[in-house]
């Protein structure tokens, strides 16, 4: 028991510290390109400064992302073996075309970084065009495999065998589209909102500083973008849980009893044994209006499912207020810069929008962090959906304390030192307008 | 069918991981090991050539992953349950080495904290092929058993052996002798530090003939399905062309012929990893799994083998570009 709770710990850290830069990997390209762009068409150098600064910190974030990536292919067979005998052959196949989509983008970064001077100017943007594409494709591969854990599709379950697989089927699952339209934009909208508050500190300093207003332009431009689109994403994954795991979704919103005009529950202190919870903000009829888009549809409650096929509400509902407030949060701000722009056609730097827009920069990834403990942890007891427990799943290999507690020792030590690289990283350059 | 074709192409990607991301982590070990009045020089050449490349080497390892996991499920479950104390260990050296290494690459101020970067990144690149070898040995050795799926001999079995260790060692000193090879070709505009990797990669190909031998007598007691294989028919005409190319590369070494070196150490590796592939087919696991019986689902193994050709067609032009722009000077036509 002792060893299923460190296997579920172990996984959790690693996965909690990949997902950082694998959405880094995704979002910094981008911004990288972007910036290059820019360059080749108006030929400020500050862009060009702009983007060998930006694929310096992707450079670093990327390494990090590549090698945590590997812990975790490692520990689906390390800490999960019965449950890789069981799907790897339904959903290796995302995992092999993610391994392709991560060659394309190691190579073409490797290029990237590296070429400067060593091709024309229009293939080496290219070659960084090719990196954001394949990051982002990468994404897509494994949230297609997660979305599969909870969508299981594409074979027959005959006495415990898996027979009839059918690969592409099960790729073709019903959560894979809009998981993966989901947590793009979350990256997007990510690493956005912390880059732009990166140099937002810097513009507060020195508000005449090119290099961080031109990279504060961009880095807002690609958060307010995606914020709107990622609210109308996460109301369709919210209805779509709602109907293809009512469990999961009852403890996201904390919802007990089966009833119509559901209440839509924020905060609170759930209570399984007394099925209720205390000290929750309610608003009348939303859930039902939220899950089914009527306000006196029938909201499914944790009361329909045994006991044992719940999940932990609490922290399932927590973490999805908090991604959510997140979500709200970060939407406010966006219709605030927006509004400041249209006034002025400028790129707002009012001090207090500077400072509100600092104080978001970890907004996003609190968010996803929040975001992968509704997913994970609302699919408990399950590690496929309705399938295979993840008790079942754990491997026999016992002390799995010792590892647990190296590899945090290790996460530790590495955050540290790349919080410091980045610091040293960018105070060497944030003085001022320099090249231009 | 499928699953030997697979087999094979898991087989051609651990000889490119060894190639490359080998040459990368014997890269490091020198690292560690630079001395004398161009030690400086020496770490930043080899900084310098693995730099653009180690990210895309280390994928090669990712891929023979992927394909165990998607193409052999249960066989993927067992090794990482009976090998689940080395393969821990690799993990860690394997976040060690990329971490360090780009962090020393781009942290510019030359103190204290970036020697201690270093000596981390060396560190983990000597321990990292010792494991690797060291479970690659292991799962040789006939002593990892395996009852109706499930890993009944324990988890010290295969990896605890002489034979093991021996495959570890070597598994270090063929990357150490591949990187200083490879490196006395990079160091072609530096007579002074070219001149350091010719008599490093002398040592090492002196050094790795004993070696290689005693890890062949360690087999007799150790590995004894794997030594069997040896004895094949297609054994001795291998391991005459090992020996040959060892010859050839010492004396290319030798007369600074660097290219037709590396041409020669590239070959040399291939051949000992296709012939210990040879030998040890068809087990995954030695004696209880084949790869047919790990093999999963026939519309799986047919479509993995789809796309791997459709990748591979995608993704070859784009490794050789990579390599193409940063090695170009350096093919053996171009070397005096």
């Amino acid at each position: 028991m002792e060893d299923f709770f460190f296997a579920r710990s172990l996984m959790a850290l690693s996965l909690a510290f990949h997902i950082v830069f694998a959405v880094m990997g995704i979002g910094m390209p981008l911004l990288m390109a972007m910036a290059e762009g820019k360059y080749l068409r108006t030929k400020e150098p500050v862009y060009l400064d702009l983007a060998k600064r930006w694929a310096r910190g992707t450079a670093i974030l990327f390494a990090v992302g590549a090698v945590s990536g590997t812990v975790l292919s490692f520990e689906l067979g390390l800490l999960w073996p019965d449950f890789m005998a069981v799907a790897g052959g339904v959903i290796g196949m995302p995992f092999s075309l993610e391994g392709f989509a991560f060659f394309t983008e190691a190579i073409f970064l490797g290029i990237y970084l590296y070429a400067w001077d060593r091709m024309p100017p229009l293939a080496h943007w290219l070659s960084g065009v090719v990196v954001a594409v394949s990051g982002a494709l990468s994404g897509v591969f494994v949230i297609t495999a997660n979305a599969w854990m909870n969508a299981p599709v594409g074979f027959d379950l005959v006495d415990g065998v898996i027979t009839n697989v059918d690969p592409v089927a099960a790729m073709m699952n019903p959560a894979a589209l809009q998981q993966i339209i989901h947590m793009i934009l979350a990256s997007y909208v990510a690493v956005g909102f912390a880059v732009s508050a990166v140099h937002a500190f810097f513009l507060r300093k020195d508000r005449t500083s090119t290099f961080h207003r031109y990279a504060f332009g961009l880095a807002l431009l690609m958060a307010m973008v995606s914020i709107p689109l990622e609210l109308v994403s996460g109301d369709r994954i919210a209805k779509m849980t709602a109907v293809l795991q009512p469990p999961k979704f009852a403890a996201m919103e904390a919802h007990y009893h089966t009833e119509s005009g559901a209440p839509l529950v924020i905060g609170g202190l759930p209570d399984d044994a007394e099925m209720e919870t205390r000290y929750a903000l309610e608003i009348p009829y939303g859930l039902s209006f939220l899950a089914h888009g009527d306000v006196g549809a029938e909201v499914t409650g944790l009361d329909a499912y045994p006991r044992d096929e719940w999940p932990n509400v609490t922290i399932v509902h927590w973490a999805f207020d908090i991604m959510v407030g997140c979500g709200m949060m970060m939407f406010v701000l966006a219709l605030w810069t927006g509004w400041k722009w249209a006034r002025t056609r400028r790129l707002p730097d009012d001090p207090r929008l500077l400072l509100a827009l600092i104080a978001a920069g970890p907004l996003g990834f609190i968010a996803i962090e929040a975001g992968w403990i509704v997913t994970e942890v609302g699919r408990q007891p399950w590690i496929i959906w309705g399938v295979l427990r993840t008790e079942d799943a754990v491997t026999p290999v016992s002390g799995l304390a010792a590892p647990f507690i190296a590899f945090t020792v290790l996460y530790v030590f590495l955050s540290v030192v790349l919080v410091f690289l980045l610091k040293r990283q960018f105070l060497e350059t944030h003085s001022g307008n320099h090249r231009s | 069918m499928y699953e030997t074709i697979l087999a094979l192409v898991m087989l051609a990607a651990l000889v490119l991981y060894a190639l490359f991301a080998g040459a990368d982590y014997g890269g490091g070990m020198w690292d560690l090991l630079a001395f004398g009045p161009n030690r400086r020089q020496q770490r930043d050449a080899i900084a310098d050539a693995i730099g653009p490349v180690w990210e895309a080497n280390h994928v090669w390892l990712i891929l023979v992953i992927v394909l165990l996991f998607s193409a052999f499920p249960p066989a993927f479950g067992m090794i990482m349950t009976a090998l689940f104390m080395p393969m821990i260990l690799i993990l860690i050296g394997i976040v060690l080495r990329g971490t360090t290494f780009v962090f020393r690459k781009y942290d510019l101020q030359r103190d204290a904290v970036h020697r201690r970067w270093s000596a981390i990144f060396g560190i983990a690149s000597f321990l990292t092929p010792f494991f690797l070898g060291l479970s690659l040995g292991a799962l040789a050795t006939g002593d990892i058993r395996v009852e109706e799926g499930v890993i009944i001999s324990g988890f010290y079995a295969g990896w605890t052996t002489a034979f093991a260790v021996g495959c570890g060692l070597f598994a270090q000193g063929l990357f150490a002798y591949l990187a200083a090879v490879y490196m006395t070709v990079e160091t072609e505009d530096n007579p002074a530090v070219q001149r350091d990797f010719q008599i490093r990669s002398l040592i090492s190909a002196v050094t790795l003939a004993p070696a290689a031998l005693l890890v062949y007598l360690l087999a007799g007691d150790g590995a004894p399905y794997l030594f069997d294989g040896l004895s094949q028919w297609w054994s001795p005409p291998i391991g005459a062309a090992v020996s040959l190319l060892g010859i050839g590369a010492v004396v290319a070494l030798w007369v600074r012929r660097f290219a037709w070196a590396r041409v020669a150490a590239v070959l040399q590796v291939t051949l000992i990893l296709v012939g210990w592939g040879l030998a040890q087919f068809p087990y995954v696991i030695v004696p209880d799994v084949t790869f047919a019986d790990a093999a999963t689902a026939p519309a799986t193994l047919r479509l993995l083998t789809l796309i791997l050709g459709a990748g591979t067609v995608l993704l070859l032009p784009a490794f050789a570009y990579l390599f193409y722009i940063f090695k170009r000077r350096r093919l053996p036509a171009d070397s005096r």
